[in-house]
């Protein structure tokens, strides 16, 4: 078995920043469509912003961050190797088979999560940001005193927000158990902390596939960075 | 030791020293939220009490015997002398104004035309009515003279010694006894009494018609109404309503159908009092007094509905009445029946500044359901329009069933057999009489339809820690506005189909989740259990084929 460091440290707050911000959302938000009682309308929609605005910053930095360490890089799609990763998930995994595609430095993602990750960041991210955008700014007062009210009918930007909203939680139930499927259920979220991950001992390969990489990213040991 | 032995002691100094930074940065940066200076500059200019320049009581003029109340008029004309003109344009002299009327165009609109869902109008009842009108010899709208200025009553609003009285059916004299010289010495700016004595009695009684104008308003603490309180600002009703040549602004919709002239309590206080700017962004569309009157006959009951189908029983050929347990007539032979409430939450509606009215004579649309006596304009599609409380006073009145018009009763009489239906209990008389006043036609046939008005609540405003809250209207059942539908409110509305949609795409993703995971766990156990067995298995077979 050989440790390799997967994912860089900001990428790891970016992640758990991002979780934590969604999941607090997503409570004082159904908290504001009264789903769900916690804080009480007036708090919720006070949280709710201050959130939204710490997550707009988030994304800010992380949009930043993925075009200059060429991180983007992992998200161009891919057909290869699908039909693949669709039979490990459907039978292969029933069956102790290996996964059929590696993780390495460059390749942290299956071409299933390219998809998934993808579309999360061009469409399911941009909608619920745009549509909470619009909320926000719905009604505003200028600098005369006179009220402005946008002409956008607020049921239909309440309805794309909570179209997000919902894709969203899916999103996460369903993220958060695929994570159980690494070599041990707990290998994902494991290396999404620390930001090593154990390969299966291929290490040939795994540096075949990162050629461009020094070989002190690659570290046996136990220790190392936070 | 290189520096990259240290570099998780550098990377935790740097976190230390950037957060002592951060926090540094804040605490000099701090500064203790600003006060609401607007709401302290109101305060200073109002507990400033204005003292009148001069004094009535000096004036030679006024210390003499006066007979007569028109003697006192002409000697408030004598010095003021254009303020009659101004009185005699306004609509407390005319009991009407010209307005523009949507769907109507310029018309005469005031209580000489227009019903309301009370003592239904004026016509042929002014002797009764001029208890409180403007204006002294008021038999009758047709022969009283509204060119005569000594006929101005100044006292009734100008009045402060508070002994002013007009009598009951004296077509607007003062009762016998007011020493006139005394009043007439008083005499300064309105005070609450000069207004009251007429807006806080109308209808008949304390509070019976506005819900939010009622006697309380003489000594009322801050609970009850922050900007009257006797223990606050102790303003007066002319502290708001204020005048320019004797027009006062702020109008009840009861008799006014334009959106002019209007009172706001953004006059006073901006349209962004608040320090909150969501609270501010409410404003576009909420009117103050939605928040901050949360529920209106706070001390005293109003009138809430009014039968007039009901009156008429007599008890051996006598009228009676029958009153609750805190002493409301709840049944009077004269007018019917009524019900009160107390302590009540305000209905809801769109208002644009406009109204339309039934006047005498407009016919009746009888499949429309109950008639709108006054009916407020406005939606949520008119920007100009805001979300205001309204009271909604519900009851019944005698309607002509050939013509189609609502009927003006003659109501006042002096003694039987003067066809007024309060000495007479007859309908048909009293409704030949009434519709006769006013140049209309009765057919004879008569029955009772359901009529509705609406009075918006204005007054009994509580402290701002009285005022609603969020969720009070953001919120999924009961909420304040229930009633308002057709447009969005977050908390209180949503789309089903979407939320549907998203309670099954997670019910299913849970699932599809549960379903792959115990899969998984059947098929690991499973597989765990054929690794054992294949190896006893193959052992034995080993042993077997040693054997």
């Amino acid at each position: 078995m050989k440790k390799i460091k997967k994912y860089k440290r900001f990428e790891r707050f970016w992640h758990w920043g991002q979780a934590a911000l969604i999941l607090f959302l997503a409570v004082t938000g159904f908290e504001v469509h009264d789903s769900i009682h916690i804080f009480g309308f007036e708090k919720a929609v006070m949280f709710h912003r201050y959130a939204a605005y710490a997550l707009l910053l988030l994304i800010g930095l992380a949009i930043f961050w993925h075009f200059t360490t060429d991180e983007w890089r992992n998200y161009i799609p891919t057909l290869k190797n699908i039909r693949a990763q669709l039979r490990y998930y459907t039978v292969g995994m029933f069956r102790n088979e290996p996964h059929p595609t590696l993780h390495g430095r460059w390749q942290k993602l299956n071409p299933l999560q390219i998809f998934t990750y993808l579309a999360f960041k061009i469409l399911i991210v941009p909608i619920v940001v745009l549509s909470g955008l619009l909320y926000m700014f719905h009604k505003t007062i200028n600098a005369n005193d006179v009220v402005i009210i946008s002409d956008i009918d607020l049921s239909v930007i309440a309805a794309w927000h909570t179209f997000g909203a919902f894709i969203l939680v899916a999103f996460i139930i369903l993220h958060v158990y695929m994570t159980t499927t690494g070599d041990r259920p707990t290998s994902n979220i494991r290396a999404m902390v620390t930001g090593y991950e154990e390969l299966e001992t291929k290490s040939d390969e795994s540096e075949d596939e990162t050629p461009s990489e020094p070989k002190a990213e690659v570290i046996a040991t136990e220790g190392g960075e936070l | 030791m290189s520096i990259s032995d240290h570099k998780q002691k550098l990377y935790l100094l740097l976190i230390l020293v950037v957060t002592a930074l951060v926090i540094a940065i804040i605490q000099m940066n701090y500064r203790q939220p600003e006060p609401n200076l607007a709401l302290e500059e109101l305060r200073i200019r109002y507990a400033k009490v204005p003292k009148p320049p001069v004094d009535h009581s000096k004036f030679p003029e006024l210390d003499r015997m006066f007979t007569t109340p028109q003697e006192v008029t002409e000697a408030c004309i004598s010095c003021h002398n254009e303020r009659h003109n101004e009185v005699m344009e306004s609509n407390h002299w005319n009991w009407e104004r010209i307005s523009y009327i949507e769907g109507r165009g310029i018309h005469a609109l005031g209580k000489r035309n227009a019903l309301n869902n009370y003592c239904i109008s004026v016509a042929g009842n002014e002797v009764a009515c001029a208890k409180c009108h403007t204006g002294f010899g008021l038999n009758s709208v047709e022969d009283f003279n509204f060119m005569d200025p000594t006929n101005v009553d100044c006292l009734s609003c100008h009045d402060n010694s508070e002994e002013y009285i007009k009598g009951s059916g004296s077509a607007g004299f003062p009762a016998e006894g007011v020493d006139l010289t005394a009043v007439a010495k008083s005499v300064g700016r309105p005070i609450i009494s000069n207004c009251g004595t007429c807006h806080f009695y109308g209808g008949g009684g304390n509070n019976v018609k506005h819900g939010d104008l009622e006697e309380a308003l003489y000594s009322a603490d801050r609970e009850l109404d922050v900007h009257m309180a006797v223990t606050g600002l102790n303003m007066s009703c002319v502290d708001c309503h204020t005048a320019e040549n004797h027009q006062i602004k702020g109008k009840m919709y009861s008799v006014s159908s334009e959106n002019v002239n209007r009172l706001f309590c953004e006059d006073c206080h901006t349209n962004t009092p608040h320090l909150s700017e969501m609270l501010n962004i409410h404003g576009a569309r909420v009117s103050c007094q939605t928040c901050h009157i949360p529920t209106y006959a706070k001390e005293n009951p109003t009138k809430l509905t009014w039968k007039w189908s009901d009156a008429g029983m007599l008890e051996n050929g006598d009228p009676y009445e029958v009153d609750d347990s805190t002493g409301q007539h709840t049944y009077l032979s004269i007018k019917g029946s009524f019900e009160w409430g107390s302590d009540l939450v305000p209905e809801y509606v769109w208002f644009n500044g406009k109204a339309q009215h039934y006047l005498l004579g407009d016919k009746v649309d009888t499949t429309a359901g109950p008639v709108q006596v006054n009916k407020l304009l406005g939606s949520h599609e008119d920007p100009n329009s805001k979300i205001v409380p309204v009271k909604v006073h519900r009851g019944d009145q005698i309607f002509d069933t050939e013509y189609l018009t609502l009927i003006q009763p003659k109501l006042y009489g002096e003694a039987v057999g003067d066809s007024a239906y309060w000495q007479d209990f007859d309908w048909s008389t009293a409704a030949e009489a009434g519709m006769r006043e006013v140049g209309l036609p009765y057919s004879g046939k008569h029955t009772f339809i359901e009529t509705e008005m609406y009075w918006p609540i204005n007054h009994m405003v509580a402290p701002a820690t009285g005022a609603l809250q969020c969720q009070d209207c953001h919120t999924r059942n009961d909420g304040r506005l229930q009633n308002l539908t057709g447009f969005y409110i977050p908390g209180r509305d949503r789309n089903h189909f979407l939320d549907s949609f998203g309670n099954w795409l997670i019910l299913l993703t849970v699932f599809g989740v549960m379903i792959h995971g115990s899969l998984r766990i059947v098929t690991h156990i499973r597989s765990e259990k054929d690794l054992e067995m294949t190896h006893y298995k193959d052992f034995d077979d080993e042993e077997d084929q040693k054997i």
